[in-house]
């Protein structure tokens, strides 16, 4: 895809990105090179996915965003300055021992927020994502698709500029993944924060975001970007829509062809 | 859970628990008695339950200072080997030099009979209360050593990475996560040290052999054994288990107590 076409579909693109990927390359300590001269630039505001094969390096992507691990080579820049971040891990990640609203409540605890403040915040958070009757609850009292709400709201506690997820959504089932899909845009579209999601899922990429990054795998780089124009409301219709079919082909393609590269 | 009918109290499905041992245990000390009685055993090749009771009921005042003696020596070595298992494996974790370094020497405590130290240590250490403790807390501190270092060191790596992420000092990541994680694992080792402690406790007072007014349930045990007064011998023995049984339900319970809301291993097999 050439790059003007890209600029005038993503307005995004014009603004400085909030975070910008510069021939980023990773080899983790064993030898293998996961990622290989990425470049990507993600816009304020803007919900972008990365899509790609299993063992692509997408969460090797994430993790080096998050600081998790140092890029091996290239840059990671932040022309508006660090943001706050937010992680949703693939798997809820919850800490059993503690009550839903301390779970939620963790990252200002570990900022040494006062209790009743963070409490009051966490509490909010819990009903953003329809659990303020299961505060008390321990991870175990709850199913996996309230386990991946509360983990959402803890990322969100923060009010996070940059919110991360890591194929948040994989495990769960069809009817549940939906609804948080639906959930996250609104939480979206109500907060306005920068969306990473990572999935193998074009389904799903294509229903959330505004922009599809496909990777290709061995070693893991970027293979298309793909702008999603969908300028109407994203719901139960849109998921019907012709145009929704359309694009999931269009991506569906793209993904074939990182496979076969 | 459901609301179901009660006896006393406890729910109909909790009887079985409690009414399948004791049924257990009244038909074995029932037949023993009969075999005794049927066989005609002398008392001094094997007492029935009937005789051992009442050697228990006459030498209650003896027997039962004696087994305060060797509890305390259970329970301060107990306390001892927690202090010391939960300390070295928290300097194990913070450093693999130290774990490299005094390791194989925990391991070779562990694995050497304590019935083969404990006579050199009694010769070595004048105090003969502080010898026992020593045997005592020797075989009792390596589950709990081995189990808390476990769970340190197997925190989940993505909530690791959580508390990364959050910039959480060292001391936080360890009091808010790392100590919580490694919780039952310690209480497991916890469980395995109450018993040995005892054992490690009554061994040692076997080989130390130590007579007169302070000694415990194992000197009781020898004494009536050389005194040829084996109805005696076996509520000594009577004791020393129903001492054990004990010590590991108290623990249980103060590892159930400790878990019971999250984790699996506290939750009943109905739920
Ligand atoms: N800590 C690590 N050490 C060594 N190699 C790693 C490590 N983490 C990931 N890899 C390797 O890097 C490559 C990319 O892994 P990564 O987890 O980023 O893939 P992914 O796209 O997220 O896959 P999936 O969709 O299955 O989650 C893989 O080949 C993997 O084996
Ligand atoms: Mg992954």
């Amino acid at each position: 895809m050439p790059p003007t076409a890209l600029a005038a579909s993503t307005p995004e693109t014009a603004a400085p990105p909030l975070v910008g990927l510069r021939g980023v390359s990773k080899r983790y300590a064993n030898g293998t090179l996961a990622v290989q001269g990425l470049d990507l630039e993600i816009g304020a505001g803007s919900f972008v996915s990365l899509l790609g094969p299993s063992g692509c390096g997408k969460s090797t992507v994430l993790r080096m965003i998050a600081g998790l691990t140092p890029p091996s080579a290239g840059r990671i820049d932040w022309p508006r300055g660090t943001p706050r971040l937010g992680f949703v891990f693939q798997e809820p990640t919850l800490m059993p021992w503690q009550r839903a609203l301390d779970n939620v409540a963790l990252p200002l605890k570990l900022a040494r927020m006062a209790r009743a403040e963070r409490h009051a915040r966490a509490r909010r958070m819990l009903e953003l994502v329809g659990l303020a009757d299961f505060a008390g609850s321990y991870p175990r009292e709850l199913s996996g698709g309230m386990r991946m709400r509360v983990s959402i709201a803890r990322a969100l506690v923060t009010e996070p500029e940059l919110l991360l997820l890591d194929e948040p959504f994989a495990a769960l089932d069809e009817i549940t993944r939906f609804r948080l899909n639906n959930d996250l845009l609104r939480l979206w579209g109500e907060r306005r924060f920068t969306a990473v999601f990572v999935t193998h899922s074009v389904f799903e990429s294509v229903y959330l975001s505004q922009r599809v990054a496909v990777m290709a795998a061995h070693p893991g780089r970027l293979h298309a970007e793909l702008p999603v124009e969908a300028p109407g409301a994203r719901d139960e219709a849109f998921r019907t829509s012709p145009d929704y079919a359309a694009l999931c082909r269009t991506v569906s393609t793209a993904l074939e062809g990182a496979m076969a590269a | 859970m459901r609301e179901g009918a009660r006896i006393l109290g406890l729910p109909l499905a909790a009887w079985p628990r409690i009414l399948a041992p004791l049924l257990m245990a009244t038909l074995l000390l029932g037949g023993w008695e009969i075999a005794v009685r049927h066989l005609g055993l002398p008392p001094y090749v094997l007492p029935g339950p009937v005789a051992i009771g009442g050697a228990l009921a006459a030498d209650l005042p003896t027997l039962a200072s004696a087994l305060a003696v060797t509890l305390r020596v259970t329970a301060l070595a107990l306390v001892a080997a927690v202090t010391t298992g939960v300390g070295l494996s928290l300097l194990f974790s913070g450093s693999r030099l130290m774990e490299m370094t005094f390791l194989p020497l925990a391991v070779m405590l562990q694995v050497t009979p304590i019935v083969a130290i404990a006579p050199l240590i009694i010769i070595w250490v004048d105090n003969v209360q502080a010898a026992l403790l020593i045997c005592a807390w020797i075989v009792a501190f390596f589950p709990i050593l081995s189990n808390t270092t476990a769970g340190l060191n197997g925190t989940d790596r993505n909530l690791a990475d959580l508390f990364r992420l959050y910039g959480a000092s060292r001391w936080q990541t360890l009091w808010q996560l790392r100590l919580p994680w490694a919780m039952p694992f310690f209480l497991a080792g916890l469980r395995i040290s109450g018993g040995l402690s005892l054992i490690g406790a009554v061994v040692a007072e076997f080989v130390a052999g130590a007579g007169g007014t302070g000694s415990g349930l194992a000197y009781r045990i020898l004494e009536a054994g050389y005194q040829l007064q084996i109805p005696r011998m076996f509520a000594a023995l009577a004791l020393i288990s129903l001492a054990g049984v004990v010590i590991f339900l108290a623990l249980s319970l103060v590892s159930h107590l400790a878990l019971r809301r999250w984790h699996e291993s506290a939750v009943g097999k109905e739920h």
